[in-house]
């Protein structure tokens, strides 16, 4: 065996870290799946009529929908009546300061690597956090307030800002879209809800924390974002969940709508549970993530660190509806042990000199797969569209697989689309040379990932990238990387 | 559902012309070949045409295709056409052994094959099932391979096509030239060519097919291509699709390749209204090379539609891969390749680029260059572009007083160069030069 | 043979050019110096017509004719040949085809006969041989894969391969070592005779070394702020293009 097979070896048995289980007793809802449980939640959540009758069509369209089965990962039926579809702390998250928030909850994030109150001095950074399914303790909500900015949770926004919910909800991912969208809008818990008012620039990263903390919980979170004329916001999400030997759903469903000259930056790190070594357990993560740069010179771009769950499948989106807007997607995925992933994303081109950037990396090692799968659609009246995708993989030991499933299709002729992909592995001759140099091999190969994945990282805000980078390492430690 | 309904009784219509067809197959129906036919009407109804719901048929809708009731064109046929009549059609400027099928039933008066080395077999499928059927029984394995309903289809109904065999250690001198002319006067006719090209250890052979309408009536040409290329074996493989726009035209090539052999595919397409190809290759051993050339060039409502598969099983083998099109008017092109690199494929070179250019509003192309890798120690990249003609460069050749129009063929022409320039006979190269300006109904330089 | 009257162009709605002015007649050189942004890009791109560039306003004839109405093949056939700065790669097409292929269009719009193999063969002997070309080079694709200075030779072996009326040398120098340099001026000075005539567009003095022309202007901002003889370029060098501009500013202040 080569010397960097061997790290890869050793990094793969390491285990999860974060799989603990926070006992906090769960007002929760039986098991199953029918029209009292959306009413059950709808009222847990004192929403209005309007809401809960949007859930109903939502389920009632998702009872017609059937599984998708197009995606390259294999994994057994989800059963979905044995899934708890609600689960809240005890404490009713009224809170007004994070003095308020159980101690225990506190503790968790600590566990976690975030905490609330560090992050709240320190960092700067505000933290909505999404403990199952409940909003817990929204941070820096007056500094934002001052100038307009709405950062709360989703249900808190349903009650209080109906408008702007009832306007943008389901505007860009309609419950129609797909079986597990249909699924989310039936069902969601909470999420954040984050509103930039015109010509505001958000002085502050936002940020949400997702965990999946009880068990068999699906956790069904709903994320809006909407950035109004010649505003900016940039939106960190970070996802973790413990450890459990079966495998528990996650179906969220974000919606992001830029207006004129407005720029929203999304980035993720998302490490749920991915499974022990053997494949047992681990999160289903099947999420639909979608922008829509509604007006002219708007921006969104995505950008993810793909690391944990033992089956991804989500394709953050730009709708590129107005006139000179632009769309990103940067994404690092790493599979490991018995993973599955199978991400990309879509550029729908609508508007005229619309611009798309795909940049993806597919890190590959144990026995897993890691696919890419993109569209990059050009519609007939966008002149001048152009889209340059660069897609590569990384392969590491030779029981896992890399594939790519890039879609290309122009209708029209003014347009310029450019594909590349590559597959590599870590070079022996790479790693002699670091040797050569006086690095340990783990290092080098350390530093080998990260070099290919820096394209990627390089859009993370500061704090990200550093917490992406040691992920790598410890997922591919959880498999090299 | 009226789709589904279209393609239930085309499958029907195909199903139930079989019995009238079988009983005029009279000296073939003897042959080992009887049973396989059978499987396939059995396959092709378990099978049904495959809908845009299935992933490999996505961008193509057949149902036009479906909607005609072509009539399997019959075994044999009184053929009064003279060499004066087909001369045209064909590739001059080089030496070459000719077979002309007309409806895909081979003509002897038409072709004229000499002074092959012993042991080579340059013939007529038909002929030789009738006769010898031994020959071709021996590859019996590769006529089992039924996938898809159009390989089906063909195997049910042909009775005919080139059989190129060149045993361990022979060479063809010249290259051989097959002729298909297709297309009846009265009827529309199915044509189902099958053919055949087996090369031996350390052989070699090129064979130039060539595509042509005879006749006025739409047509539908639907061909399956089995290839086998032995131990360092090499076969070069053209094709020239230059059928009638309104006909249909898919063709299924599969190519197994044993230890160091070397194929080359060429595929050349000008015409056809719909046109899909299918091109396979199985990699069997180390140390193969496979090449896959394409262009095309679609105007009007042309639909062209080529999916390839590389199959890299084995390690240390390179495939090569380079699609180009020139879409005009409201031409659409699909582009779906695909490269497998197995588990065991280690050290795989592998390289694809499709590239295609959009001189019309109109025009669409849908591209999915895709790779499949499930071993490290492997180099493979892929490529798509698409884009129009550089404007600069139109710019620039039109400053040194060269007119609009010129100035845009030379570009085509420097885009398709390089796969033109992959022809290794240069007899064909010049004429396919030529072809290019004439089909985009350009000026030539 | 070219009156240029109050030009005006724009690129991507940027005005570049602003009323410019200039008669050049056969036999004469004239030297366009500025700094960069200037304008000399825009103004032999415009007068070539390439359409990346908008004429916004006033008319240029040449040899009577309305050039700005012209395709940018018939300014070619017409006798206006540009030297481009950056000249562009064809790959696929070569030199040779490509040469003689726009020799027979000017030919055929002169109504003259075709240049036969021999004459083509014998013309790009000669004047491949003033400039020290080497076959490969005339036989590769166009400019595919040479240096900057093979590029910009290859357009000066195309100038004397089409004998225009007028040449545009945009920026030839650049880009240009010492050697280069002479040889592309041996190749100008060989065009030059009492029928046609040369503007070199350039932002040294350097190349009028070589090329001397007969007239000196000064582009600054879209127009001619001053013009003189070859010494006006000495001054240039010495002084440096504030010595003019400022001068410029203070009258537009006015």
């Amino acid at each position: 065996m080569s010397e960097d097979m061997k790290v890869v070896e050793d990094l793969t048995q390491s285990e999860y870290k974060w799989g603990f289980v926070t006992d906090i007793d769960a007002d929760e809802a039986p098991k199953g799946l029918n029209e009292d449980i959306i009413r059950f939640i709808s009222a847990k959540k004192n929403e209005p009529e309007w809401m809960t009758e949007w859930r109903l069509k939502a389920y009632r369209h998702w009872l017609k929908m059937v599984e998708p089965s197009w995606h390259n990962v294999k994994y057994p039926k989800v059963n979905f009546q044995d899934i708890k579809y609600y689960s809240a702390p005890k404490r009713k998250p009224q809170l007004e300061s994070l003095d308020e928030v159980d101690p225990e909850l506190l503790k968790t994030f600590e566990k976690l690597g975030i905490p609330l109150e560090e992050q709240k001095r320190l960092a700067g950074v505000a933290v909505d956090a999404v403990f199952d399914s409940v909003s817990v303790a929204t941070t820096f909500k007056e500094t934002l307030a001052e100038k307009g900015i709405i950062f709360c949770s989703i249900s808190e926004a349903i009650r209080n800002h109906p408008d702007l919910v009832k306007k943008y909800l389901g505007s860009v991912v309609p419950y129609t879209d797909n079986f597990y969208a249909a699924l989310n809008s039936a069902v969601f818990s909470d999420g954040s809800f984050v509103y930039i008012p015109n010509g505001v620039r958000c002085p502050m990263e936002l940020s949400t924390y997702f965990r999946i903390n009880a068990m068999d919980t699906g956790q069904f979170e709903r994320t809006l974002i909407i950035a109004e004329d010649n505003s900016y916001v940039s939106y960190l999400e970070g996802c973790t969940a413990p450890m459990r030997d079966e495998n528990q759903l996650h179906a969220a469903v974000v919606e992001l709508v830029a207006l004129d000259n407005a720029e929203i930056k999304y980035s993720t790190v998302q490490n749920w549970y991915p499974g022990d070594k053997n494949g047992k357990g681990g999160i289903y993560n099947f999420v639909t993530k979608r922008g829509a740069c509604r007006g002219k010179s708007s921006k969104i771009s995505w950008t993810q660190v793909e690391t944990g769950s033992a089956i991804t499948w989500k394709y953050p989106s730009c709708i590129l509806q107005g006139d000179n807007s632009v769309g990103e997607f940067y994404s690092v995925a790493v599979t490991n042990n018995f993973q599955q992933a199978d991400t990309g994303t879509k550029m729908v081109h609508i508007g005229k000199n619309t611009r798309s950037t795909i940049v993806s990396k597919g890190i590959s090692a144990g026995r897993s797969n890691n696919s890419y799968r993109g569209l990059v659609k050009v519609l007939k009246g966008a002149d001048g569209a152009r889209n340059f995708s660069q897609c590569d993989s990384m392969l590491m030991g030779d029981k896992c697989g890399a594939h790519t499933f890039p879609y290309i299709e122009v209708d029209n002729d003014s347009a310029m689309v450019e594909h590349e992909a590559t597959t590599s592995k870590v070079g022996e001759d790479q790693i002699f040379y670091l040797n050569q140099r006086g690095i340990s091999t783990e290092d080098a190969v350390n530093l080998i990932v990260n070099g290919f994945c820096k394209e990627v990282f390089n859009e993370l805000p500061m704090e990200f990238a550093v917490e992406a980078q040691k992920l790598l390492a410890i997922s591919l430690e959880g498999s090299v990387g | 559902m009226a789709i589904n309904k279209e393609f239930e009784s085309a499958k029907n219509w195909y199903i139930n012309n079989y019995k009238e067809f079988s009983a005029g197959l009279n000296g073939l129906s003897k042959s080992f070949f009887t049973p396989l036919r059978e499987n396939a009407i059995k396959d092709l109804g378990k099978l049904g045409f495959p809908t845009t719901k299935n992933e490999e048929w996505r961008y193509t809708n057949i149902s036009p295709l479906l909607k005609n009731n072509f009539i399997p064109a019959a075994a044999s046929r009184e053929i009064s056409l003279h060499f004066e009549d087909i001369k045209n059609k064909l590739f001059t400027g080089f030496e070459h052994h000719l077979l002309v099928f007309i409806n895909g039933i081979f003509s002897e008066e038409l072709s004229s094959v000499s002074n092959i080395p012993s042991g080579v077999i340059v013939d007529s499928f038909g002929k030789l099932l009738r006769n010898n059927p031994e020959v071709i029984e021996k590859y019996i394995d590769n006529f089992n391979n039924v996938q898809t309903a159009f390989d089906a289809l063909n195997t049910a109904y042909t009775t005919d096509g080139l059989v190129v065999i060149v045993p361990d250690g022979k060479v063809i001198d010249k290259p051989v030239q097959a002729l298909y002319l297709n297309g009846d006067d009265e009827n529309n006719v199915l044509i189902s060519p099958r053919n055949l090209v087996i090369v031996g250890k350390n052989s070699h052979a090129s064979v130039v097919t060539v595509y042509e309408p005879g006749a006025e009536q739409k047509y539908f040409t639907n061909i399956t291509t089995n290839i086998f290329v032995d131990e360092n074996g090499n076969l070069d493989l053209y094709k020239i699709q230059n059928e009638s726009e309104d006909s249909y035209h898919i063709e299924k090539v599969d190519a197994v390749q044993n230890k160091q052999s070397v194929f080359s595919h060429y595929n050349i397409l000008f015409g056809g209204g719909l046109v899909r190809n299918d091109i396979n290759t199985a990699m069997n051993d180390e140390f193969i090379e496979t090449n896959y050339y394409g262009l095309y060039l679609g105007n009007n409502k042309q639909h062209i539609d080529n999916h390839t598969f590389v199959d890299h099983a084995m390690p240390n083998c390179v495939s090569n891969e380079l699609y180009k099109g020139i879409l005009d008017d409201k031409a659409h092109g699909v582009f779906n390749g695909k490269i497998m690199v197995r588990k065991d494929a280690q050290k795989t070179n592998a390289y694809q680029s499709n590239k295609t250019v959009l001189l019309s509003k109109e025009a669409t192309i849908d591209t999915k260059p895709q790779l499949e890798i499930f071993a490290d120690d492997v180099k493979c990249s892929h490529g798509a572009t698409i884009g129009h003609l550089d404007d600069e460069a139109y710019f620039y050749i039109r400053s040194r007083g060269i007119p609009a129009e010129l100035a845009k063929s030379i570009l085509i022409r420097a885009f398709a160069n390089d796969v033109v320039e992959k022809i290794k006979i240069d007899g064909l190269k010049e004429q396919i030069n030529h072809l290019i300006f004439e089909h985009l109904h350009r000026i030539e330089i | 043979m070219i009156k240029i009257k109050d030009l005006k162009a724009e690129i991507e709605g940027k005005q570049i050019l602003n009323g410019l002015n200039l008669e050049v007649n056969p036999g004469e050189v004239h030297a366009i110096m500025g700094p960069n942004g200037s304008g000399k890009s825009t103004l032999a791109n415009v007068l070539a017509g390439n359409e990346g560039y908008e004429v916004t306003g006033g008319n240029v004839t040449f040899f009577g004719k309305d050039l700005l109405e012209m395709a940018p093949e018939d300014r070619a056939r017409e006798g206006l040949f540009l030297a481009f700065q950056y000249p562009i790669e064809i790959p696929g097409v070569s030199n040779s085809t490509f040469l003689k292929t726009a020799i027979n269009e000017i030919r055929k719009y002169k109504g003259e006969p075709e240049i036969t193999a021999k004459e083509f063969l014998q013309l790009m002997r000669e004047k491949s041989e003033i400039l020290g070309m080497t076959d490969s080079l005339i036989n590769r694709s166009v400019n595919t894969g040479f240096s900057g200075g093979e590029k910009k030779r290859n357009e000066i072996f195309q100038l004397l391969m089409m004998n225009p009326k007028l040449a545009l040398l945009d920026e030839t120098d650049s880009g240009l070592d010492i050697d280069a340099l002479k040889i592309v001026s041996k190749g100008v000075n060989e065009f030059r005779s009492n029928d046609n005539a040369v503007i070199v567009v350039t932002h040294y003095q350097r190349l009028l070394n070589y090329i001397v022309p007969d007239f000196v202007h000064v582009l600054y901002k879209g127009r001619i702020i001053k013009s003189g003889t070859k010494e006006l370029a000495l001054e240039l060098e010495e002084k440096g293009y504030d010595w003019v501009t400022n001068g410029e500013l203070q009258e537009t202040a006015v």
